[in-house]
């Protein structure tokens, strides 16, 4: 991948790449989406944070015209997604969760294909196609068919061709599951590379870690709702930079070392979701001498004790009340596959 | 990307409907994308190769001394009949491979792209005619190598598979519908061959009319597959173009006209 030497612009930085008012999606019984409002800047990584079927993917669909809302309206660059839905699709790209490139040809008929439906010349939809194929390191595998290519190669080739127009706002979703933390890495240069130059980026995530490399703006979706919003700080300092976990030898101790805890580290904490560890957010380490001093007075023995960076499911655990829950596959969220990050 | 600035939203030129101009061009790129595939893939030719010459062969030397009295006789009856039975199911595919696409991931970067919506279906059915095509032409020279002389000659013969290719492609509009608005794949194979097996067989593709009882009779005079074959026959036996000819237009022409509105109707509102 090559380094890009031009200067660094924000287009009309301070205006709206997405505008999403009370956005809900209705398969059958499931409320996959349920009242989402969401609000991205022109020139950011937006992340949209989220377990498995928390409506993530259906409403990065509805925003990129694929899926049309039951109530609520969206505006991209202040273009409504229903009335002006082909200007919509000139100012996005879409790289899906599964790979949407044809299976059966090669990389360059896949971009040259999707260059020539965008309006590009023969040879300039060649050329377009080896550029893209070049920068994202693909040139070797350009004539083979996909059914050999990697994972990793496969998202690649379909981030490549969502960058054909270079279109000004890119929806990603998932774009690094399943892949390995090599391509994983790739992937993360390649995604600030764009913002860099300029596109706004909104992408879907299950990993905390990946939200904080990237993105700007987190929000936090759970059962069709936002349940937070916010810089990556803001949401970080809600958790905890780290988290504290003990363990009890006897279980009956439990509220005796919760309030113990609130009470030294004056932070708000949390019991497991299988009950038996208590979970608070550390914000000063030096403060935890003081915890353990403070059981040993008032005879709360410990079973085990460790310090764990948030996860997924603490972050969870703190703004909604429950964990992270195996939600059952829905139709309309059957592409979200892969392991909860926790 | 390397040195080429990001034109900014306000700059770019933004158009909220596609011109006509567009969806054609749109449509010959999608159908290009099919004939890349068939190039990519060749065994899902195997139907539109193999169906000529085995039926050919087979209802040729099974049927042909029961009917005709010897084979040699049977061939101008034959030849036409297979013919529009091959190049007609060939269409069916169409609807099979329409549902597999619109399955698969690429087809929602179809829908998010912006191109004419109606461009991927046009140009499935429009690489289709390759395939009846390629049927035709094998089912003529499966004839000729069997003994078959059109009286007709080449010209006509070129007109009457002309004619099978014109009518499939309507058809195939049926089977489009089907694909849009089936569940898989393989239900559109099935419902497809449900509609398309008593359509080529009650018909007098491979057996004189006259033969069946007279309420079927009816029935196989009605078919537009009858006129279809009896056009066929007409083009390549003797080269006239009767009124079949024109029926069997008018009836592809029919189809479409009912089948292509819902079609779209019904794949717009998936797409």
């Amino acid at each position: 991948m090559k380094y890009i030497n031009r200067k660094i612009t924000f287009p009309e930085n301070g205006d709206w790449a997405v505008e999403a008012r009370g956005l809900v999606k209705t398969f059958g019984d499931n409320r996959a989406v349920d009242g989402v409002d969401l609000n991205v800047r022109a020139g950011t990584i937006y992340g949209v944070l989220g377990p498995n079927g928390a409506g993530k993917t259906t409403t990065i669909r509805m925003l990129a015209t694929l899926l049309r809302s039951d109530e609520g309206s969206a505006r991209i660059f202040g273009h409504d997604v229903v009335k002006e839905a082909q200007i919509v699709r000139q100012l996005i790209g879409v790289t899906g969760q599964y790979a949407s490139v044809d299976e059966s040809l090669s990389a360059t008929e896949n971009l040259v294909i999707f260059s020539r439906l965008l309006g590009l010349g023969r040879a300039e939809s060649k050329r377009k196609a080896n550029e893209l194929l070049e920068e994202f390191g693909l040139t070797e595998a350009a004539k083979r068919p996909l059914k050999n290519f990697s994972g990793g190669m496969r998202r690649r080739l379909d981030l490549a061709a969502s960058l054909i127009t270079q279109p000004p706002l890119i929806f990603l979703d998932e774009p690094t599951t399943g892949l390995d933390p090599r391509t994983r890495n790739q992937m993360w240069e390649t995604i600030r590379r764009l913002v860099m130059m300029g596109s706004t980026v909104l992408l879907t995530t299950q990993y905390l870690q990946e939200a904080d490399e990237l993105a700007d703006r987190i929000a936090v979706i759970d059962r069709g709702r936002v349940v937070a919003e916010g810089t990556v700080d803001e949401l970080k300092a809600s958790v905890g930079n780290s988290s504290l976990q003990l363990r009890l030898k006897n279980t009956q101790d439990m509220e005796n070392a919760r309030q113990t805890v609130e009470r030294v580290l004056q932070v708000q904490s949390n019991v497991s979701s299988e009950g038996v560890k208590i979970i608070a957010p550390m914000a000063d380490a030096n403060r935890v001498t003081d915890l353990l001093l403070a059981f040993r007075e008032s005879g709360i023995q410990l079973a085990e004790l460790s310090v764990q960076k948030p996860t997924l499911d603490e972050v969870f655990l703190n703004l909604t009340g429950h964990g992270v829950e195996d939600t059952v596959d829905l139709p309309g969220e059957s592409g979200e596959v892969g392991e909860v990050g926790i | 990307m390397k040195n080429n600035t990001m034109e900014s939203v306000s700059n770019r030129q933004l158009k909220n409907n596609t011109s006509f101009g567009q969806v054609v061009r749109n449509s010959f790129t999608m159908a290009y994308r099919g004939l890349l595939k068939i190039r990519r893939t060749p065994e899902q030719l195997f139907d539109v190769t193999l169906q000529p010459i085995i039926f050919t062969l087979m209802f040729t030397y099974i049927f042909g001394g029961a009917i005709s009295g010897n084979v040699k006789d049977y061939l101008p009856v034959i030849i036409p009949g297979i013919l529009v039975q091959t190049v007609i199911s060939t269409s069916i595919v169409t609807g099979v491979q329409l549902r597999e696409d619109m399955d698969k991931g690429v087809f929602d970067r179809f829908k998010s792209l912006p191109i004419a919506r109606i461009a991927p279906l046009a140009g499935a059915l429009l690489a289709d005619n390759i395939r009846y095509a390629i049927a035709t032409v094998l089912t003529f020279v499966m004839g000729y190598i069997m003994g078959y002389r059109p009286d007709g000659g080449l010209g006509y013969v070129a007109i009457a598979g002309l004619l099978v290719i014109v009518c499939s492609w309507a058809i195939s509009w049926i089977f489009a519908f089907f694909g849009v608005i089936a569940r898989t794949a393989s239900s559109v194979q099935g419902i497809s061959m449900l509609v398309l097996f008593p359509l080529t067989f009650l018909s007098n593709a491979f057996v004189p009319v006259e033969t069946m009882p007279n309420w079927l009779q009816w029935f196989v005079k009605f078919n537009p597959v009858s006129h279809l074959v009896t056009a066929v026959r007409e083009l390549a036996n003797s080269g006239t173009i009767g009124t079949d000819f024109g029926i069997s237009l008018i009836g592809a022409a029919v189809i479409v006209v009912i089948f292509a509105p819902i079609t779209v109707r019904a794949y717009m509102r998936r797409a």
